[in-house]
């Protein structure tokens, strides 16, 4: 039984008929599939048809916090966003941090279930027991942080705001749903659905409290993880320093840094755009999201040249490596003014500078004409990228529509595909296959395309070591225990990055004690397995198949030219078979029905 | 005598502060029954932490008709009695700071009380924005890094006198 934890309802807004209904929580779906994550795919597999078109009515959108946000375990700010990606045509799940989720919690709400689409756009209004929606055709055309500003001039200066900006209205396929005006669930597509659906955003503020079912054991669990995370390198004191950019030189010290589209693994001018040179130019201080010891965040500033003046948030190393070293830009003004602009716009970052890469080679080797070409697409051109994201943001010319679609569909119009450094149509983050071997098995069996947060094992084939990076033995095994930790872990509402510091354990103590329910690590391990098949079961119904899991040709055939890992290829059908067998899945990928029962997950 | 020391330039604006009042004061979470407040500007990304000074000419203790807030020269916190309050709401109107609030029903005065000497903010407060120190080691250590600055000017006004 719930105790704690949860409030206990859900919100389904339905857009089309403009009816708003509050439903109880399943008590049974938040045991076996915790909140967030978890409880909304079982939500999209339940309700959703798996072969629609992502931007049409059918699709649908949730919001969910978990348990443990809105309480002070670490780092228990996130908000999930759920729906059918229209980037990759999967089951996909953005998350964010901010302030957004705990506020949904203090308005007694766990999730937001929004459907249907409305005529003219709104916007939500979620305040002590009023949920209303909103006419937004003021607030149409409005960029990410002008939105946020406005929800709350007009509904209460405190609200805490979810929003999409001009991208997700435009239904750009690199599309983010933002919080606070700066933060972003920034993959997959998810701000595309809610411009489908003429839906703006949410503003919330709430009073209520949040429960725990044993006060006791849940502070001792807090004050345990959180004295563990102060411990660790990274959360204990390199992400607070340096950001997450303090990646740079670690992934480019070792060859696994991609420059130039994956022409190259090495980027001789990394130092330029690393966290230290972040911290020394630009860094005004330092940003945590709610309840976070760890502090990541950078708020910055261009202090010279054309852009001086401009700041904002971050920007992280994902962003300064697709928008720098990937675009072969060691210029950091013209990074960080791009950062900024595509979360104005409310783009991914990641996406939109691979896209812009993609768009380079292929201008470069002559398949992007001039003509379609405003400017010189050059590698190395900070102006480039800028002058790129603001075509692409605002979809001006028959360029800014191509690259707003993304590397994949770019690169499929000028009739090189192979040149979109992506997997399931998703651009890849800052990692190069060749150089980590269990990254490139979780880029193409993430169920959400390319992506390092499924199951980020650079943490143990970089960071901490523990794992050879160039070896092939032992990274299915280590491949599913990442995923299917994040799986569990991202229906909790904490963030990926106290896993630097704690273990399924640990965090199975702060869900049991905040919850009531009997789970120990194991279990929490099951969990995440549980999501990750159904994540799965719902990719096969869409038509996914083994033939989708795999990587670009480039990263399976180029050796890496230069730098530390210089020769090396991924060898992916050296882990995949492993991979499937080690899943209980069959030669084709998909769950036997033994893995199925196991689970307790239901088959048509 | 220790006092809640705010270092404004260390806040992160993470609000486990206000978490673990809440949670010390209520035993759940609810930011709104927190004595202590972050105050977060979205436009320019900055954040400002404000608390109960615990004053020494206290205006709320000063304003109170009942004596439900009394000044406690002992540990020098401005300590308040929820059994003698009659919700006149005086202090609030009183305290310079807005530091003496409203519970989350817009009902009850709440006011920081230091936890008794072991504040539950300070625990959570990683970035160290929030302190508990005795108010003379907050002298000293201000006096010695106002102190090493002089020095370092006067070795350069030394330099301008020599030459």
């Amino acid at each position: 039984m719930i105790k704690g934890g949860f409030q206990g309802k859900v919100l389904r807004v339905n857009l089309t008929s403009g009816e708003i209904r509050v439903e109880d929580l399943k008590e049974e779906w938040a045991e076996k599939f915790i909140g967030g994550r978890g409880y909304g795919t079982k939500i999209m597999y339940d309700e959703v048809d798996p072969t629609i078109d992502p931007l049409s009515e059918k699709n649908k959108v949730i919001i969910a916090t978990g348990p443990l946000g809105g309480t002070f375990a670490p780092s228990s700010g996130r908000t999930m966003v759920i729906t059918k990606g229209p980037l990759t045509g999967t089951i996909a799940c953005s998350n964010a941090g901010g302030y957004f989720g705990p506020a949904l919690k203090q308005a007694g709400f766990d999730l937001v279930i929004i459907e249907g689409k409305a005529k003219e756009p709104v916007y939500l209004w979620i305040y002590k027991g009023i949920t209303e929606l909103r006419p937004a055709t003021d607030l149409w055309g409005k960029l990410v942080d002008e939105t946020d500003k406005l929800l709350r001039e007009k509904t209460h200066p405190q609200a805490e705001t979810m929003e999409i900006g001009p991208a997700g209205e435009k239904q750009s396929l690199l599309a983010n749903v933002m919080f606070n005006g700066h933060r972003a669930a920034g993959r997959t597509g998810v701000g595309a659905v809610l411009g489908s659906k003429n839906f703006k955003g949410i503003a919330v503020r709430g009073n209520q409290e949040v429960k725990v079912a044993e006060p006791e054991e849940f502070r001792e669990a807090v004050t345990k993880t959180r004295e563990i995370l102060s411990k660790d390198a990274f959360s204990g004191g390199g992400a607070a320093m340096l950001g997450t950019a303090m990646l740079v030189n670690v992934l480019n010290s070792i060859g696994a840094f991609p420059t130039k589209n994956s022409q190259d693994a090495y980027f001789p001018e990394a130092e330029k755009i690393s966290g230290e040179t972040l911290r020394e130019r630009n860094l005004l201080r330092n940003e945590a999201c709610s309840s976070c010891p760890i502090g990541c965040g950078r708020v910055t500033e261009i202090k010279e040249g054309k852009y001086k003046g401009a700041q904002g948030g971050g920007p992280e190393y994902e962003s300064v490596w697709s928008l720098g070293a990937m675009c072969g830009i060691s210029d950091l003004d013209a990074v960080l003014m791009a950062n900024y602009l595509c979360d104005k716009y409310g783009m991914d970052t990641i996406s939109a500078g691979v896209t812009v890469a993609c768009a380079m080679e292929l201008y470069e080797k002559g398949y992007l004409p001039k003509e379609d070409a405003p400017f010189p697409l050059t590698f190395g051109s900070g102006e480039a990228v800028v002058e790129a994201i603001k075509l692409m943001g605002e979809q001006k010319e028959k360029l800014g529509k191509l690259l707003a679609q993304g590397s994949y569909r770019l690169a499929e119009y000028y009739k090189h595909p192979e040149l979109s450094m992506s997997a399931k149509k998703q651009e890849f983050p800052a990692y190069d296959p060749r150089g980590v071997k269990g990254i490139g098995l979780q880029f193409a069996t993430s169920n959400r395309g390319a992506c390092h947060v499924r199951g980020y094992t650079i943490a143990a084939e970089v960071l901490s070591g523990a794992v050879d990076r160039l070896k092939y033995e032992g990274k299915a095994e280590l491949v599913k225990t990442f995923q299917d930790l994040t799986a569990a872990l991202d229906s909790t509402g904490i963030c990926l990055f106290t896993t630097f510091g704690l273990g399924g354990g640990d965090i199975a103590l702060l869900l049991s004690t905040a919850t009531g329910f009997q789970v120990g690590e194991k279990e929490f391990m099951q969990i995440g397995e549980r999501i990750w098949n159904l994540e799965r079961l719902f990719n096969l119904r869409a038509g996914f198949s083994r033939k989708d899991d795999t990587l670009p040709p480039r990263i399976l055939k180029e050796p890496i030219k230069s730098g530390p890992s210089k020769g090396e290829i991924e060898e992916l059908d050296k882990m995949l078979a492993d991979y499937y067998k080690v899943r209980g899945w069959d030669n084709d990928g998909v769950p036997g029905e033994g893995k199925l029962k196991e689970l307790e997950l239901v088959v048509d | 005598m220790k006092i809640l020391i705010l270092d404004l330039l260390k806040c992160t604006g993470c609000c486990a502060c206000e978490y673990a009042c809440s949670f010390q004061h209520t035993g759940v979470f609810n930011p709104l029954n927190s004595r202590i407040e972050v105050n977060i500007f979205l436009e320019d990304l900055s954040f400002v932490p404000t608390l109960c000074l615990q004053c020494e000419k206290a205006y709320c203790a000063e304003v109170c008709p009942t004596s439900a807030l009394t000044k406690n020269d002992q540990t020098g916190v401005v300590d308040f009695d929820k059994d003698r309050c009659i919700g006149c709401k005086q202090c609030i109107v009183a305290c310079p700071w807005g530091s003496v609030k409203l519970n989350h029903k817009g009902k009850e005065i709440i006011k920081c009380d230091n936890c008794a000497g072991d504040p539950a903010c300070v625990k959570v407060c990683s970035a160290k924005a929030l302190t508990f120190e005795e108010v003379e080691d907050v002298v000293l250590a201000k006096q010695k890094r106002t102190a090493v600055l002089l020095k370092e000017i006067g070795k350069d006004l030394a330099k301008g006198v020599s030459s």
